[in-house]
């Protein structure tokens, strides 16, 4: 436990001096940088791309959760039931098309910028929120919900108080889960000029500069693990309090 | 008082529970016991309107459930069931106090009713209030359950195998609680059941049921003595009938004026106790005594008479 603890700190401790003074590390990235060529990216400071491309991920997922949780509450009242199969597959396609594929199709309706991103993250994010939404409110235990039926709750106060309250544990999972991935996959919205962490490695990978690609993989990678840490760090907790442990 | 009056509920145009009608006084335990498919519980889920009758009507205290909107109807009738369905993310005492939040009781006075339950069922308040049900051990956790049914003074508590997961020390422990509680409460309750034992120990009146039918509606000893048909005789026990019988009356019954050796029985001791007492120990009476003072003796000779139905 301290272990982890000691590791967590020393983690987020890199990551913000990457982002606030990256010029601290220029030692260990000057190796493979390319002869006289620069060695931290200074077309736009890392952080206001840490900022905008956290602030991406942040909405697109908070739009998949907001979409993805609704569908698949509606999909679970006995009135929705028929629609389970039909919004499993919009969310299936979602996850199936690929996001540079989305983003090309996006370009010409959205322009160039952050518009196009979002939609793909969106898109791709929906999936495993949905699927695990549709699991934590299928799953509940039923003597729970005879109770709380017989006691005389209403549907709408059983949904608040009891069904989502107990889902949330796995909802957050399925959270977890697009978060991460959009994290990842948000870097390639700078192939259409999203300003992202992204824009960091395109430049790289442009210009021969290792560093940069380099810079730009770390932090996207220590965001992800630290996010995904914090996460289910989370669910644990509350998955204790429910009763129904989280999965890993 | 509670009026079932020929309720009838279809699945596919088979009845489950076909035209049953009984009436429950206030006041009272009443125990359906039957096996399972018999349709006991469905009976009870219509009470609380849980399931709906295809047919027939039930009236609490003369008013039709039907003309009572579900939820409010539900607010007003305790429900405990088996794996008691405790919430898992509500402390003890939300648990508990469920149904007073949901009825808009203060804050303060949802708190004084919750440590007044824990409290007449043993569990110290300080000790309990804020613990998670998986906590708790599956005797405590039922507890929980069935305080949580009573916590808004319900004209009617109904029970669904409420001790059916517990093993068999706790349960007798569980079915003692319930007799005092009720006994101080006055509460009415309606508890379903597969086990006669536990039905002639806690109802004051049984009833049974098989097939979706109401065979016989009485009180345990009419029960025993005479059942209704060859289903019922089966259920009570067949060769056990006797000392069925005898559980269900105390010593003080039949105490006579005499001297007898040995060690005095409480006088709330069941006939069946002493019969086993006598035996175990070759003697032909026992002394009995209530709080100490000796109020005479019980012979075998007598229970024996008792047992004949006499």
């Amino acid at each position: 436990m301290r272990v982890a603890a000691v590791l967590r700190s020393t983690l987020a401790i890199v990551l913000l001096v990457l982002v606030m003074k990256p010029h601290w590390f220029a030692w260990a990235f000057a190796p493979f940088a390319p002869e006289g060529g620069p060695v931290i990216y200074e077309r736009a400071t890392l952080w206001s791309l840490a900022v905008s491309h956290l602030a991406l991920v942040v909405l697109a997922s908070a739009a998949a959760t907001l979409v993805a949780v609704t569908m698949a509450i509606l999909v679970t009242r006995p009135a929705g039931r028929a629609f389970l199969p039909l919004s499993r597959t919009i969310t299936n396609m979602g996850q199936t098309f690929p996001p540079v594929a989305v983003l090309a199709l996006a370009v010409p309706a959205l322009g160039f910028g952050a518009g196009p991103t979002l939609v793909a993250l969106f898109l791709y994010g929906l999936l495993p929120i949905f699927e695990n939404a549709i699991t934590g409110l299928t799953t509940l235990p039923s003597a729970t919900m005879e109770a709380a039926r017989g006691i005389g709750m209403s549907r709408w106060q059983r949904l608040l108080r009891v069904e989502l309250p107990l889902a949330f544990p796995i909802i957050l999972t399925g959270i977890r889960l697009s978060v991460v991935i959009a994290l990842g996959t948000a870097t390639i919205g700078s192939t259409v000029a999203a300003s992202t962490l992204g824009e960091v490695i395109i430049a790289g990978l442009l210009t021969n500069n290792t560093a940069f690609v380099l810079q730009g993989g770390l932090l996207v990678g220590l965001f992800a693990v630290l996010i995904y840490d914090s996460l289910l760090q989370l669910e644990q907790y509350l998955g204790r309090q429910t009763g129904r442990p989280a999965a890993g | 008082m509670i009026e079932i009056d020929q309720v009838s509920r279809h699945y596919d145009g088979i009845a489950v529970v076909d035209s049953v009608s009984m009436s429950v006084d206030t006041g009272t335990i009443t125990a359906i016991v039957g096996t399972s498919g018999s349709g006991k519980t469905t009976l009870l889920r219509m009470i609380n309107r849980l399931v709906d009758p295809t047919a027939g009507e039930i009236r609490i205290n003369g008013e039709a459930t039907s003309s009572v909107p579900k939820t409010v109807l539900r607010r007003r009738i305790g429900y405990a069931i088996q794996s008691h369905g405790l919430f898992p993310h509500y402390t003890v005492a939300q648990n508990i106090g469920t149904v007073p939040a949901l009825l808009g009781w203060s804050k303060s006075h949802i708190r004084e009713r919750v440590d007044e339950l824990l409290q007449l069922f043993s569990m110290e308040p300080a000790h309990f209030r804020d613990r998670y049900p998986a906590e708790l051990s599956g005797g405590q956790q039922q507890r929980v359950g069935v305080a949580r049914a009573l916590a808004s003074r319900p004209d009617l508590l109904l029970m669904d195998e409420p001790f059916g997961a517990l093993d068999p020390i706790i349960r007798a422990r569980a079915q003692e609680d319930l007799r005092r509680i009720q006994r101080k409460l006055g509460s009415t309750i309606l508890l379903v059941t597969h086990d006669m034992e536990e039905a002639i120990q806690l109802g004051d009146q049984v009833a049974v049921m098989h097939e979706g039918r109401l065979l016989q509606h009485g009180s345990p000893a009419r029960i025993i003595r005479q059942p209704a048909t060859e289903f019922v005789a089966d259920m009570v026990g067949g060769v056990e009938r006797p000392l069925r019988l005898l559980s269900l009356y105390p010593v003080s019954d039949l105490v006579e004026p005499g001297m007898a050796d040995g060690e005095a029985l409480e006088a709330n001791t069941s006939l069946r106790d002493a019969l086993s007492i006598c035996l175990w120990t070759g003697r032909d009476s026992v002394p009995v005594a209530r709080e100490g003072v000796l109020l005479g003796r019980v012979t075998v000779d007598a229970i024996k008479a008792r047992a004949r139905g006499q």
